[in-house]
């Protein structure tokens, strides 16, 4: 007798009995014990794949928030110049691949030799910080407007789907670079990298929430004709109540995977501005930036390419994976 | 259904007034409010005040935002006149006006980068059709097979490497390792062989990145649509396994990709600005980052337009198009 799909994460062993009721009560208990959180972190568990992803995008916090003391152990300061580690005839770095030595783990840059390890560490940190408040400012602004949408619906809904399909059909990137190109280089008080974070947060954050806006505001028409919806408004709660104690909660699985899956596109997004020169300033690291310093040399010096352009690859793959897995994880249909 | 196409033209119209008034909004604004004179820029470091003054009255940077954006439009419908006293320069129909660094105006200038862009933009998207929908099929027909897992990896890693990236790599390989010529562009008509080969590695990095995606796509959709009843239905009359998959799963199956081709390739055709960055193209998108970084307002005020532009009209044949492929929507 099959008792489903959660059959195979059940502890219990049950044994045959010859009362088919008592065998049936057993199960549903065992399932009963566990909520959707429970069960999709087992699943998730299980799946290795995603599992790599995630230890991947752990390591990269980690050594995003211990920059200064990995530059400590293992590099130098990232805007040091190291004319020693740089011949002098052909100003490439000494040495095979990129230079590459135990002083300097990740080689230099060819040129002015900075250490390319802590430029790296250090991007990891700006990246990070931009894809993650970004995806944060979209997945706010998105369940704002896409539950407003769908709960209010009328002249309301029909506004804010034409400013989505508005923003969906806007040249984004070329608009964004124009519109970071054209501010001040510093603002809000901040440092120039700060400052340049901020705009890239804003900016990034607020191209992404139509995508959000669009699933959030779906999922909301139809559970707002759902009878616990009904049993709630019957008992008196008001909208807020229902909105956010009542609807939120269902919602929050395809918001989280959603937001987890704009953090990879968002992270494509900031390297792409930083390449073509709108993104972090220099002497500030970035990986795209980094790229784009390799243009001039990367037919001499092929590391210094290929270094920004591996870790942006394992972040952006990793974060997808991990996207990847917590969406089955999370779907019942799935299975 | 003419009622339905009227319509559509109708927002499409009203989408790219609101594209233009905003992007003008923005890069008259900031300019205003970050203290810096766009008649400056026209005139140069060596700015003598009178000079200055002219240019200001001669594009009517003195007038109110709303009136600078409603000649603005007038000059697209009409042509526009540039007058100081005596001085009139006249710019023809299509008027988006003059570039700041070399006073030429904005117009033919786009229309002279268009051919390149839509080379790049076409070839690519032929060759990443194709190669999305095979893989993605043949992964969908044979799930779980070492074909559709290696498909499927290869399209994961795909959509996470950056054309930026697989570009540079490219080159280094293609070109500096195994000695092919530099990608370039040669107008078909001069030379189509050319034309071909100078363009054949961008359409490749390019085609690549999108084709993962199509893949990926192509088989959620072929997996869902092989679920269905009416599936099951055709292979129970007997019909030959050919005739289920080529003409029930394909057909939609297939249909949603048309929608996001649509939007894709219409955002390309506005500018496929890291490609022909990476690759010297000089294209739409080349001029664009070239005018952003020159601040060159009434091209990139241009640029954006025609982007805008492409992506509205591709949304609008694509919506067309689909009350011909999918007999189940009905346009009116």
């Amino acid at each position: 007798m099959s008792l489903g799909p959660e059959a195979s994460i059940s502890d219990e062993i049950t044994t045959p009995t010859d009362d088919a009721a008592v065998e049936r009560n057993a199960g549903e208990t065992a399932i009963a014990g566990r909520s959707l959180k429970q069960i999709a972190w087992r699943r998730l568990k299980k799946d290795r794949v995603a599992v790599g992803g995630g230890i991947v995008i752990i390591v990269l916090i980690v050594m995003a928030i211990l920059a200064p003391l990995l530059i400590k152990l293992l590099g130098h300061p990232y805007d040091e110049y190291h004319n020693d580690a740089i011949d002098p005839t052909l100003g490439l770095p000494k040495g095979s691949l990129g230079g590459i030595s135990k002083e300097f783990i990740l080689g230099v840059e060819p040129v002015n030799g900075r250490d390319i390890f802590s430029r790296i560490v250090y991007g990891a940190q700006t990246t990070l910080t931009v894809a993650f408040l970004s995806a944060f400012l979209s997945t706010i602004l998105g369940v704002l407007f896409g539950m407003t949408a769908g709960f209010v619906g009328g002249w309301v809904d029909s506004i804010i789907s034409r400013i989505m399909d508005f923003l969906l059909a806007f040249p984004q990137l070329l608009f964004s670079i124009a519109l970071v190109s054209v501010l001040p280089p510093t603002s809000f008080g901040l440092g120039p990298r700060w400052s340049r974070v901020v705009v890239l947060v804003i900016v990034i954050g607020f191209f992404g929430w139509p995508y959000i806006g669009r699933i959030v505001r779906g999922q909301t028409l139809s559970l707002r004709e759902r009878e616990f919806v009904e049993a709630s408004r019957s008992l008196g709660a008001r909208s807020p109540r229902i909105l956010f104690r009542e609807m939120l909660p269902n919602l929050a699985a395809p918001i989280l995977v959603y937001t987890t899956l704009i953090i990879p596109t968002n992270i494509l997004t900031e390297a792409a501005l930083s390449f073509l020169g709108v993104g972090i300033p220099p002497p500030y690291p970035s990986w795209g930036g980094m790229l784009s310093d390799a243009v001039a040399t990367y037919r001499y010096d092929a590391m210094f390419m290929i270094i920004p352009g591996a870790m942006i690859f394992i972040t952006v793959l990793a974060f997808n994976l991990f996207g990847d897995g917590l969406r089955d994880a999370l779907d019942p249909k799935a299975h | 259904m003419l009622a339905y196409i009227i319509r559509r033209l109708i927002n499409a119209v009203v989408t790219l007034i609101v594209v233009t008034f905003v992007t003008f909004c923005v890069f008259f604004l900031v300019p205003k409010l970050t203290g810096s004179d766009p008649a400056l820029l026209y005139v140069g470091k060596q700015a003598d005040p009178v000079a200055l003054a002219g240019i200001r009255e001669k594009f009517g940077f003195n007038d109110p935002l709303i009136v600078q954006y409603g000649k603005f439009l007038k000059g697209i419908v009409a042509g526009r006149d540039y007058v100081t006293g005596a001085d009139v320069t006249h710019c023809s129909a299509p008027c988006l006006g003059y570039s700041f660094k070399n006073s030429q105006e904005v117009w033919p200038l786009l229309i002279h980068a268009l051919p390149v862009t839509f080379s790049l933009a076409l070839g690519a998207a032929v060759l990443w059709v194709l190669m999305g929908v095979f893989f993605g099929v043949v992964s969908a027909l044979r799930r779980g097979s070492i074909w559709d897992r290696s498909a499927m990896t290869v399209a994961l890693a795909g959509v996470s490497l950056p054309i930026y990236f697989t570009g540079l790599l490219s080159l280094s390989i293609f070109v500096y390792w195994l000695g092919f010529a530099n990608p370039g562009y040669t107008p078909f008509f001069d030379n189509p062989w050319q034309w071909f080969t100078g363009l054949l590695l961008p359409w490749i990095t390019l085609a690549f990145l999108f084709a993962a995606t199509y893949a990926r796509l192509t088989r959620a959709n072929m997996l869902e649509t092989l679920g269905e009843d009416y599936i099951r239905t055709a292979r129970a009359k007997g019909l030959r396994e050919r005739t289920v998959i080529g003409k029930h799963g394909l057909r939609s199956g297939l249909t949603p990709l048309v929608t996001v081709f649509g939007l894709d390739l219409g955002a390309l055709l506005g500018g496929a600005i890291l490609t022909e960055a990476v690759y010297n193209l000089r294209g739409l998108g080349y001029f664009a980052l070239n005018s952003i970084r020159s601040s060159d307002l009434p091209i990139i005020l241009g640029v954006t337009l025609f982007a805008a532009g492409f992506i509205v009209i591709m949304n609008l044949i694509v919506d067309l198009l689909y009350g011909v492929i999918d007999p189940r929507v009905r346009l009116g």
